[in-house]
């Protein structure tokens, strides 16, 4: 081997001929493909592409050629050198893919052992179903209103054209507030949010209640005393039965799927008139399609409007209500009122986040 | 309401092929709602009419038994053996011939019993599906039957009964003239007024002295005596029946007449015994310490708001509710006043509700009767009585009239089809009203209306748009939706409390919303105040008579009634709202002819309790499940905690939390949840007594907020994101066990200045290293700084900055943890 500076001996380039370099080629080619795994390549990579291999050394041997051999020569060492990375590259990257399948493979995990780390929760159905009808009605224009559930009886009833003597006003039917004459009583109906509505806006009035409701009946398998309602109310100019029926058929089909509409039965309730009851029909039904009775509806009594101070004359409207257990029982096929009102989590559960 | 389709049909000319469906229909239509449609149970095989020839009465048995002959229709009489003793020779009987299977599947075969041979059966009302009367066989009469002719269509047994619920506008519907008038209009089909019949003119004097002292509570009362009645006779069998059918028990004839006319006209009657009644009749409201044993027997002291029918011996009569005791018709009664009258409604409804008395009559009083039929009732219950009774009517009839005429009603003749949205021409309104029984003048645009004497439901314009509408057809209205102007979305409240929840359910919680009622011994076990409750005057249970100012006993009643049902691992929430003692401020009862006034609005607003929305939760068992990866980690006061920050996040407010006392949470495991400066609620750990009380399990964990406490989150403004390199810090600090390690927290991230961006702790130690009466805290500080690369010096001098902070609540450097850092540079 000579140094940078040696004069030029042709005998101690031989390491610079076309023979020579093949031989390494072919020499650290056949090593590449000998080595059987990464670490084994790792092991021959000095002896062919390191800095002490026999193409690095001979590339040194450059600057003892005259000028005119050099470039030659040096063409010749960089393809021999190129070629050498490439095949070491090709192997690496074969050796790594089968290290790696290999690997994979080996870390392979049953991922159906994956389950809940933490626990789920759930919302109750009739507050996602409140919801749910609450986003219907605000999507069509209208506001969600709110009221007490402890509220005062000229609201719940006198306001709504159900004086002093009517039979629902009686201890058999609403829970009052002691003592006796304290004017206050666990409201009966969302029906008071409409009349607290209309003393605090001015029309046009579009508003949705639902809330808690509450009647002395014992739990069973049908009732329950503490319950929910969802009202809806519109004053404004020109309304008609057509445009309740109208929101009430949207609304259907909003919830109860494209195909539910609703039909009416005529019926009575003080603060409504006309009044009907309404049912929807309801094509999911478990027991197949069917009507079903859900509500009631009716254009308000203009003793109604009086008492909150809108002038009936220029304004009309409808009002509506429905039970959120009723909606919960049909849509959802619960068959048993206990479930609802139990709080047990296998119940609530079932619906998840968002029913 | 029951009514016989067979009863029905005999004032309506129901259209030929009218079945029950359409009859059903008809009903819902006019607003009559089908409770239920009532079939007898299905007879089949020869059930005939059979005429008592001979009875032998059999004796040596256990009871008295007869051997009957009856004639059948056959050449040869049927021998029965019968239980029964209500029936003598010559009565007509239905006979169940061998063959026949009555309701029950009730096999009739010939047989031997008593030593005889029983050919078949006479039946009672029972056994023929038809009603609960089994005291005897029925009965049909002594004459006007033919033995042999089948008995089925006689008895109705193919007669469907159709209950309806009437609504209370609708008091005239409680009778068949009611319905009958309702369904011809509906069918479009002619019909008789079954109160068309015009009373004979009864010569004479008044048969009594009446004296009406109230007549804004009595306006018209009726009366006629008859005497000369059977006091045996029986009420004709046909009559019983429709009476059972009706849901209405015979009891002798006199009562069954009254009670029979008061299903055909809507008329409640009463008859007093004549012989008991002394000296004139005064209607007049009770006086102090008066006291009337009604019909029903109970001693009741009277109300001065009770209306009465007295004599001279005091009350015999509370009007329009129930009779009195000592006029009551009794088996020897041959002389009979009746009285019919018409009573105003709203005062009967007190009556019944405070003498807790709904009988059929207040029903109807209570709803409304027709004033014009007071004495047709009379006459028609008099043509009976001496029909079946033999009574005769003595003396002219009492009418004490003081009606006034009938109010009349302006309505815009436009008005129906402004409601109803489709056209509904004049002529239409008109047209409808007169078959509802109005009188109708029109005078251009506007429709002068007189509603009928029996609807005194109908008072406004209203009342008469809905009338109309209905005959038009509800369903011919069609839906069309309204242009609604546009909304604001939900409030803020309304959003938070949504986003609230599910922030919870998605942290693991199960909504759980219970009834807001709580009693005495929930309170005293978790410690709540019981003063000041707001209480029912009516709890369903008395042990729960008052409103909820927590949502803790309803949560922990649920997680309770959970483990009950083998749940082990329970996290519950409830959002709702509870209810704070008010200050006894009387709600006001304005008037509802006008807007209240603005004070009376704002007193009657005042007056309702407040009642904010809550928030709680409650955790017991495992908040992380057990499985392939570990053991599971149980609940602890910190999630509780955790349950709340769940909650200021969501709602977008900064909580912080400090060591409270408050029941029921345990002394020293209970942190005080602070949103500025107001203690919002509380977390923790449950004091161990309560769970004791409530047989929860140890160490169950709570938490309760007041969300409507908490203020309205603030406009985030976005942060300034740094592009330098962050430079860590750990250090470990060594304190006195009782310093909260969030004074500690705050008095580093005080001194550490703004280059800090992120402050952790990560580690708590309490072990004997930490010294007595010491606890180690470590905790991970970042520093970053917006616009340039930190050097080490910086670094350095922010993290001493803050050890020196730190060393002012007594915390000292045990160590610094990790080497400042810089990642990335």
């Amino acid at each position: 081997m000579s140094g940078a500076n040696d004069p030029f001996d042709p005998k101690q380039v031989a390491a610079l001929s076309p023979e020579a370099l093949d031989a390494a080629v072919t020499e650290g080619r056949a090593a590449f493909a000998a080595a059987a795994d990464l670490d084994a390549l790792a092991a021959v990579r000095p002896l062919h592409v390191g800095d002490r291999a026999p193409l690095s050394l001979a590339r040194r041997e450059l600057g003892a050629l005259p000028p005119a051999a050099r470039k030659d020569a040096g063409q010749r060492v960089n393809a021999a050198r190129v070629a050498l990375a490439e095949a070491y590259d090709a192997r690496l990257a074969v050796l790594t893919a089968e290290r790696d399948e290999r690997v994979l493979a080996e870390e392979r995990v049953d991922v159906t052992l994956a389950a809940d780390r933490r626990p789920r929760g759930a919302r109750h159905p009739l507050t996602t179903i409140q919801d749910r009808i609450a986003d219907i009605f605000v999507g069509m224009g209208y506001e969600v209103a709110e009221g007490p559930e402890l509220e005062s009886e000229w609201l719940n009833f006198d306001a709504l054209n159900t004086g002093p003597d009517h039979p629902a006003r009686s201890l058999a039917d609403t829970f009052f507030v002691a003592p006796e004459g304290s004017g206050l009583v666990l409201r009966t109906h969302t029906s008071p949010v409409q009349a607290r509505t209309m003393l605090e806006r001015t029309p046009p009035i579009y508003v949705v209640a639902p809330g808690r409701v509450f009647r002395t009946d014992e739990l069973d398998a049908t009732h329950t005393p503490v319950f929910h309602q969802v009202e809806g109310l519109a004053i404004d100019r020109g309304l008609t039965m057509a445009h309740l029926r109208g929101t009430l058929e949207a609304l259907a089909k909003a919830l109860f799927g494209p195909d539910s509409t609703i039909r009416w039965r005529p019926h009575f309730f003080p603060f409504t008139e006309p009044s009907a009851e309404f049912d929807v029909w309801f094509p999911e039904h478990r027991d197949g399609p069917r009507w079903v009775e859900w509500g009631g509806c009716g254009m308000v009594n203009p003793r109604v409007l009086t008492a909150c101070g809108i002038d009936p004359e220029v304004y009309g409207g409808f009002a509506f209500g429905m039970g959120i257990e009723r909606a919960l029982q049909f849509r959802h096929g619960v068959s048993d009122m206990h479930d609802i009102v139990e709080g047990d989590v296998r119940f609530t559960n079932a619906f998840g986040v968002e029913q | 309401m029951k009514i016989p389709v067979s009863w029905l049909s005999q004032h309506v000319d129901l259209p030929a092929g009218t079945g029950v469906e359409d009859l059903d229909a008809a009903f819902v239509r006019q607003g009559l709602e089908v409770e239920d449609v009532l079939r007898t149970p299905a007879t089949t095989g020869p059930l005939v009419v059979g005429r008592v020839l001979e009875i032998e009465e059999l004796t040596g048995f256990k009871k008295p038994i007869r051997y009957c002959l009856v004639d059948v229709g056959n050449p040869d009489p049927q021998g029965i053996v019968c239980g029964a003793r209500n029936f003598a020779v010559g009565d007509f009987v239905v006979v169940a011939l061998p063959g026949v299977v009555l309701p029950g599947d009730f096999a009739i075969a010939a047989r031997e019993t008593y030593g005889k041979v029983s050919d078949g059966m006479i039946c009672s009302v029972r056994e023929l599906g038809i009603g609960d009367d089994h005291e005897g066989i029925l009965v049909l009469g002594t004459e006007g039957f033919e033995p042999g002719t089948p008995a089925a269509g006689l008895l109705g047994l193919d007669d469907v009964v159709f209950d309806l619920e009437v609504t209370t506008d609708r008091g005239y519907c409680m009778s068949v003239r009611g319905i009958a008038r309702e369904v011809a209009a509906a069918l479009g089909a002619p019909w008789q007024d079954p109160a068309a019949a015009t009373p004979p003119a009864w010569s004479g004097e008044p048969a009594w002295t009446v004296e009406v002292e109230d007549p804004q509570r009595c306006d018209r009362f009726s009366m006629i005596a008859v005497e000369g009645l059977d006091p045996a006779a029986p009420t004709p069998w046909w009559m019983r029946r429709r009476l059972t059918r009706c849901g209405v028990r015979s009891i002798s004839l006199a009562v069954d007449v009254t009670n029979y006319v008061m299903l055909e006209l809507g008329q409640p009657m009463h008859a007093f015994d004549r012989a008991a009644v002394r000296g004139p009749v005064v209607v007049r409201t009770a006086r102090p310490g008066e006291r009337l044993t009604t019909l029903d027997g109970v001693d009741r002291v009277l109300d001065a708001d009770d209306l009465l029918i007295t004599d001279e011996s005091g009350p015999i009569g509370l009007a329009g509710v129930m009779g009195g005791a000592s006029t009551e018709i009794s088996g020897s009664t041959t002389a009979v006043l009746l009285e019919a009258a018409h009573w105003e409604p709203t005062g009967i409804g007190r009556g019944v509700r405070r003498h807790r008395l709904p009988s059929e009559a207040a029903k109807r009083f209570e709803r409304g009767t027709d004033p014009d039929v007071t004495v047709v009732a009379l006459a028609r219950a008099a043509e009976l009585l001496a029909g079946f009774g033999g009574a005769t009517v003595v003396g002219g009839v009492v009418d004490v009239d003081t009606r006034g005429p009938r109010p009349e009603i302006a309505l815009a003749a436009d008005r129906p089809q402004a409601v109803a949205g489709i056209p509904i021409d004049t002529e239409t309104v008109v047209d409808t009203l007169r078959t509802v029984g109005c009188t109708v003048e029109s005078a251009g645009a506007t429709l002068t209306v007189t509603p009928p004497s029996w609807r005194p439901d109908l008072t406004d314009p209203a009342d008469l748009v809905e009338e109309v509408v209905r005959a038009v057809g509800y369903d011919e209205i069609p839906g069309v939706l309204p242009t609604v102007p546009p909304g604001r979305g939900l409030t803020p409240a309304q959003r938070r409390r949504r986003t609230v929840g599910r922030a919870l359910a998605e942290a693991g919680y199960t909504e759980a919303p219970a009834y807001p009622f709580v009693g005495p011994a929930v309170l005293d076990a978790l410690g709540l105040p019981t003063d000041g409750l707001l209480t029912l005057r009516n709890p369903l249970s008395d042990e729960e008579p008052a409103l909820r100012t927590s949502l803790l006993p309803g949560l922990l009643g649920t997680v309770a009634r959970n483990l009950g049902r083998g749940q082990r691992d329970l996290a519950v929430f409830e959002l709702g709202v509870v209810f704070l003692p008010g200050d006894g401020t009387v709600a006001p009862l304005p008037p509802v002819d006008r807007r209240p006034d603005d004070d009376t609005l704002a007193a009657l607003l005042g007056a309702v309790p407040s009642q904010p929305w809550h928030v709680g939760a409650v955790l017991t068992g495992l908040r992380e499940p057990r499985g392939h990866w570990g053991p599971g980690r149980a609940a602890d006061w910190a999630d509780a905690v955790q349950a709340a920050h769940t909650v200021a996040g969501a709602a977008g407010v900064e909580l912080t939390v400090r060591a409270g006392d408050q029941l029921p949470w345990h002394p020293g495991r209970c942190a005080e949840l602070v949103v500025g400066d107001v203690v919002v609620g509380h977390a923790g750990e449950l004091h161990p007594r309560v769970c004791t009380a409530l047989e929860l399990p140890a160490r169950t964990c709570a938490m309760e907020l007041d969300l409507d406490a908490l203020p309205e989150a603030p406009v985030a403004q976005a942060p300034r994101i740094s592009a330098y390199p962050p430079v860590h810090s750990d250090v470990a600090l060594t304190v006195a066990s009782g310093v909260p390690s969030v004074d500690v927290e705050a008095a580093l991230r005080a001194g550490a200045g703004d280059l800090l961006e992120r402050l952790q702790l990560f580690d708590v130690y309490t072990g004997a290293q930490a010294g007595e009466g010491q606890k180690s805290l470590a905790y991970a500080l970042t520093f970053r700084a917006p616009d340039r690369t930190l050097t080490r010096a910086e670094v350095a001098e922010a993290v001493a900055s803050a050890l020196a902070s730190a060393a002012s609540v007594g915390a000292v450097l045990r160590g610094e943890v990790g080497q400042a850092v810089a990642d990335g540079a």
